[in-house]
């Protein structure tokens, strides 16, 4: 080799390594190419919040002030009480969220300290599918199934089976899944030998799963119940279809009765008729009750962000 | 036989064991097991029901009426109605995801595993994708509506549609997963490992080859499976069509060309469910069935899915 080399004296230049230009100029073109997909996604969001926050102003500048503050929500008549809205969307969230944290902890829990290798394999195609049921199919299996055998014992009388109670039920069912798959990574994080330690030290199975491993992972648990949260507030069809309300809705926040939440409102508007750009402030009204739950799960989902964040810097 | 030291019937491994376990039996450790395993049957268990309740009520819609349900159109008579419109529709939205999504999510996703370095263009786009990830459909609907439907009407649905065309709602369902695909995707190449690159690099390929020849092909079967699942994701998605103007009622308009199918009236399958859902009774043997449909379509691409990561999942 030292012998080939001592033979040709002259020295390479770095510009005999770059290659040919047509390479380079290949090269250039990919990455560029690259870059452009990539920056679509701010692009993209650039977009939302500008059409969000251009009718959402719209709607702001011109509607009376005190019509917010009023006791329903019914766009029709122009009557846009805000926290009539937010109140339904919560109550439903909340009793998903009641639905949701012991199946989902409960299922995480067991995956990740008690099921074997095999059960876990089987168990976590099964919750993903479950996780991959579209929301319409659960709404309306809110509404035929959930809402005369499991509400109606409880509420006698619910209004023709739609009920805020059987929404938040069948939106709890939604993010089972979503809530188990978070928590349960969060648990498989935990070191093996914080376990290990547990053991040696004489302690049971379950004092090691609830006192040692919990406490762990308690930062991605929170994530996972904040995330399932934020969805829930997110999620449409299954309220849209079993809660009722379409036209509008009175200030409450009885599960028992019909309800209305920020996504059901913006369906509703929009299937009402084709007259949503009307001479009404109804079409910009969906653009901010769209803002509202926009800035709503953004917020969620930058905290639940930083607390997966906390776990991947600790182990 | 020689004797072994007994005490009552117990072995001396029992007696060990024993003694160090204590002889109460730990109910507390079994009812809190027993727990557990409640709370994950009773998530399946609401698995089994609702497939059951879909089956059993779907089934003999689906019997009686067999291939004429699949292909008949909207109708306002629950005898005649059936889901071909809405699956024709349901295919195009999938033309467009696929089209449109996996290029530019894939494209994303090389960037920002393979060319990126570390900068704050690289953290915020990092940060904009997992957001946008968790806005909810409905708020992707609404930028269908302001920025397809009214800002590019001409372009996206001229006439009678006023904007309400299948383009617009194939371009929000694209937009809304696009965020997923590239996620899965910038998973799977991070999984490839690096040694796999530098090979690639120390004969001499620039990044662009290495990512061609090497990357993308072992990272192939984790796009392919997180590409699929972002398909199911739009399949099953109704809330921003019904924003972007999917059909609800009926239409019966025959088009000749693609530009006239794209800038025409559609609607898709879980968009139908939903109007019939809100429908007399009469309609409830065919919401049933059209969740039948709908729930198989998934459960194949699904399955379809984790076949293929089991069957091509490498360990390194």
């Amino acid at each position: 080799m030292t012998a080939t080399s001592s033979q040709h004296p002259t020295r390479l230049k770095i510009g005999d390594l770059r290659g040919s230009p047509a390479r380079r100029r290949r090269e250039f073109g990919v990455r560029v190419m690259f870059l452009a997909a990539a920056s679509l996604s701010i692009l993209i969001s650039f977009l939302i919040i500008l059409s969000l926050v251009g009718e959402a102003w719209n709607f702001i500048s011109q509607v009376d002030l005190l019509l917010l503050v009023e006791r329903g929500w019914f766009p029709r008549r122009d009557l846009y009480s805000i926290h009539t809205i937010v109140a339904g969307t919560v109550t439903v969230a909340g009793i998903g969220m009641l639905v949701a944290t012991p199946l989902g902890l409960g299922a995480a829990i067991y995956l990740a300290e008690y099921a074997s290798p095999r059960v876990r394999r089987t168990i976590k195609p099964i919750l993903e599918i479950l996780a991959g049921i579209p929301s319409v199919v659960l709404g309306y299996f809110a509404l035929q199934v959930i809402s005369p055998t499991i509400v109606d014992p409880i509420c006698p009388g619910a209004t023709e089976g739609f009920n805020v109670a059987a929404a938040g039920i069948g939106v709890g069912i939604l993010i089972t899944p979503l809530i188990a798959s978070v928590a349960e990574d969060a648990m498989y994080a935990v070191p093996r030998s914080l376990r290990e330690a547990s053991y040696g030290l004489g302690a049971r199975k379950r004092t090691t799963s609830l006192s040692i491993v919990l406490p762990a992972a308690i930062s991605g648990i929170v994530a996972a119940l904040i995330l399932g949260f934020s969805r829930g507030i997110g999620e449409t069809m299954v309220v849209s279809i079993a809660a009722g309300a379409t036209g509008g809705s009175l200030f409450s926040v009885n599960p028992c009765e019909p309800g209305q939440t920020m996504t059901a409102a913006m369906t509703a508007l929009a299937t009402g008729s084709d007259q949503v750009r009307g001479a009404t402030l109804a079409f910009p009204s969906l653009f901010f009750v769209g803002l509202l739950l926009f800035v709503f799960t953004l917020v969620l989902n930058l905290v639940a962000d930083h607390f997966v964040r906390r776990v991947r810097i600790r182990y | 036989m020689a004797s072994t030291p007994r005490t009552g019937a117990m072995t001396a491994g029992e007696v060990v064991r024993r003694s160090i376990q204590g002889t109460r039996s730990d109910w507390r450790s079994l009812a809190f097991e027993g727990f557990l395993v409640l709370l994950l049957v009773l998530t399946l268990g609401v698995l089994a029901w609702l497939l059951v309740v879909v089956f059993v009520n779907g089934i003999p819609t689906l019997a009686e009426r067999g291939l004429d349900f699949l292909t008949s159109p909207l109708a306002s008579r629950p005898q005649e109605a059936g889901v071909g419109q809405a699956l024709a529709g349901s295919l195009w939205l999938m033309a467009f995801v696929a089209l449109i999504s996996f290029p530019l999510g894939i494209g994303a996703a090389v960037y920002l595993e393979e060319y990126a370095s570390d900068t704050w263009v690289t953290r915020l786009i990092n940060t904009v994708v997992r957001n946008l990830a968790g806005v909810p459909s409905i708020v992707y609907g609404l930028l269908g509506l302001a920025v397809f439907v009214v800002a590019l009407r001409d372009f996206v649905g001229p006439g009678s549609t006023s904007g309400r065309g299948l383009l617009a709602g194939g371009l929000t369902m694209a937009i809304l997963v696009l965020p997923i695909v590239i996620i899965t995707s910038a998973e799977a190449l991070r999984a490839v490992p690096g040694a796999i690159r530098e090979a690639a690099f120390g004969v001499g390929a620039t990044r662009w080859e290495v990512v061609r020849s090497h990357v993308l092909p072992y990272a192939a079967p984790g796009i392919f499976t997180g590409t699929i699942l972002s398909m199911a994701r739009a399949f099953g998605e109704t809330a921003p069509l019904i924003l972007v103007g999917a059909v609800i009622g009926g239409f019966n308009v025959e088009y000749d060309s693609i530009i006239g199918t794209l800038q025409g009236r559609y609607t898709a399958l879980p968009t139908t469910v939903y109007d019939w859902a809100r429908k007399p009774a009469s309609f409830e043997g065919n919401v049933y069935a059209a969740i039948i449909v709908l729930i198989v379509v998934l459960l194949v691409v699904n399955a379809l899915a984790i076949y293929l990561r089991n069957r091509f999942e490498r360990r390194w």
